[in-house]
């Protein structure tokens, strides 16, 4: 294999490890269309990040924030809907995000590698640094999973057993922000939350508890990064494409392998 | 001791009052019910009690390190969540198995420790989110509604399950409940709430009185009594009129 692929396997791989337990809470807490904002938002914090001149995740990271928190805020006074709101954030910071590319005629952008994914964009410094926040975000998981899980069950049960649910939610939305950034040159701004929902839904199908399906939806996360990789190198496709059809497929066969497991253990409670 | 006072607390929620001048205490070891028709407050009073809700208005003393184990009236868990029995025994709390082995027993639904919680019946549920409840060995039980979709048989058994875990932990003990006749007979304090604490003292007293024996003596008037209680426009019909409930404190509607 050539150095750029074993390159993007490592880095996909870190990625699909914190996505998986991230991508559980996502699905728990009914974010998907969250996640969908913040990423959209990632390409607003790039074109910043260059018209700043400052590194291009902190600019993804301190743009996909200030979004969610924004959110918040507007949900807690407005009166629109949160869909509403969503919509109009989401394609509001993809659209300012690209108009403000378009008028930065110094700097060539490949627009197509970071909605979509460039795997021959992964360098060193990239892998070491989606290690080192993969690290760190599975640490905070680690400890704070029963606070998070807790208020994720029932805010007002956490918030009356002794946790802080809104410091929690802060957390967790940070955690999203860090995952979108090192999850951008893989992915794309475009299918971001697709890795973080799609392996979770296929773990829930073969999970008993809450910390089973967050370690099968980090191994299937793998698997799909693997397994598309190595397509988009065979067929010459974008690698976050490539890597978000890989883990539709597992999705589609664990619904199969569902029922069939189903099926098994059905007969056997009948004996 | 006591474990928590709320002294002339108030909700205001989109420039509505939702509840306005409760006063009412908990003590260790002692069972509080809220009473009341639907939309009265009650729920909104024990999340304000727990400090869910912040209040608007007057003071809500607890005591420090106050341990609560709360059973929330509502509390759906969604599908793509996977729980167990077991799994739900440790959502805030890490119990040695051999507890929770004890406290299904206790709440009689030991045979359901795999199964998934999405699964349980109604009344299951509520067994195992009481259980969830007195698993923690709290210092104050906020119960709201802990019996729904319980049949009567096992509504009486959970009722004297919450009366031996009082008598067990010493823990003040907070109570939204439909049934009157079990709050009349198993409660220390009776609270009745219309937006405000329309009434209240020790159940005896109301028990002992003409009108609760108008009020809540046949079956039939029994569903329609709470609300009479609370019409105060039919307090100048003297069948109604339940004078005697005021052993305690109650207030005065003209």
């Amino acid at each position: 294999m050539d150095d750029f692929v074993v390159r993007a396997m490592l880095a996909g791989i870190g990625l699909a490890l914190v996505s998986g337990p991230l991508g559980c809470f996502v699905v728990w807490r009914r974010m998907a269309y969250f996640g969908d904002t913040m990423s959209h938002s990632a390409l607003l914090g790039v074109a910043l990040a260059f018209l700043l001149n400052i590194n291009l995740m902190l600019g993804v990271l301190a743009v996909t924030i200030s979004v969610s928190l924004f959110l918040l805020i507007l949900q807690k006074r407005g009166s629109l809907s949160t869909d509403a709101l969503l919509g109009l954030l989401s394609h509001s910071a993809l659209a300012l995000g690209m108009v403000l590319i378009a008028f930065m005629s110094t700097v060539r952008f490949d627009l197509l590698s970071l909605l979509f994914g460039d795997i021959l964009a992964v360098g060193k410094v990239d892998i070491i640094t989606i290690y080192a926040t993969a690290a760190v975000i599975l640490g905070l998981m680690y400890f704070l999973w029963r606070p998070l899980l807790a208020s994720t069950v029932n805010r007002e049960l956490a918030e009356a057993e002794g946790y802080n649910p809104d410091l929690t939610q802060l957390v967790f939305m940070v955690m999203m922000a860090a995952v979108i950034a090192i999850a951008m040159k893989i992915v794309g701004v475009l299918l971001i939350t697709a890795l973080l929902i799609i392996p979770a839904a296929t773990a829930r199908w073969f999970a008993k508890t809450p910390e089973q399906m967050a370690i099968a939806s980090s191994i299937i996360g793998v698997v799909s990064v693997v397994l598309g990789l190595e397509g988009s190198l065979q067929f010459d496709s974008a690698s976050g494409p490539s890597i978000v059809v890989a883990s539709l497929c597992l999705f589609v066969l664990s619904l199969f392998a569902s029922s069939l497991v189903n099926r098994v253990l059905h007969v056997d409670r009948k004996r | 001791m006591q474990l928590i006072e709320m002294d002339g607390v108030g909700i205001k929620r989109h420039g509505r009052w939702l509840i306005q001048n409760i006063t009412l205490s908990v003590k260790s070891g002692e069972i509080v019910t809220l009473i009341g028709p639907n939309g009265a407050g009650k729920s909104t009073t024990a999340k304000t009690a727990l400090g869910v809700l912040k209040a608007d208005a007057g003071k809500i003393k607890r005591k420090a390190n106050l341990k609560v184990g709360y059973v929330p009236q509502k509390l759906a868990i969604d599908w793509t969540m996977p729980l167990t029995v077991r799994r739900l025994m440790s959502l805030t709390a890490k119990p040695s198995s051999e507890k929770i082995d004890a406290v299904l027993e206790k709440t009689g639904i030991s045979h359901l420790i795999d199964s998934n919680v999405q699964q349980l019946s109604g009344g299951e549920y509520q067994r195992a989110l009481l259980a969830r409840a007195i698993l923690r060995d709290p210092d104050l039980l906020v119960l709201d509604e802990p019996v729904q979709g319980v049949d009567y048989a096992g509504e009486i058994a959970l009722y004297n399950l919450i009366l031996k875990v009082r008598d067990e932990l010493n823990c003040g003990i907070l109570l939204i409940s439909h049934d009157l006749h079990v709050v009349m007979a198993q409660t220390d304090t009776v609270v009745c709430l219309n937006g405000h604490v329309c009434c209240s003292g020790a159940p005896e007293h109301v028990a002992a009185s003409d009108a609760y024996k108008q009020l809540f003596g046949d079956s039939a008037s029994k569903s329609l009594a709470i609300y009479h209680h609370h019409d105060h426009n039919h307090l100048g019909d003297d069948t109604v009129v339940p004078s005697k409930w005021d052993k305690g404190d109650c207030c005065d509607h003209g």
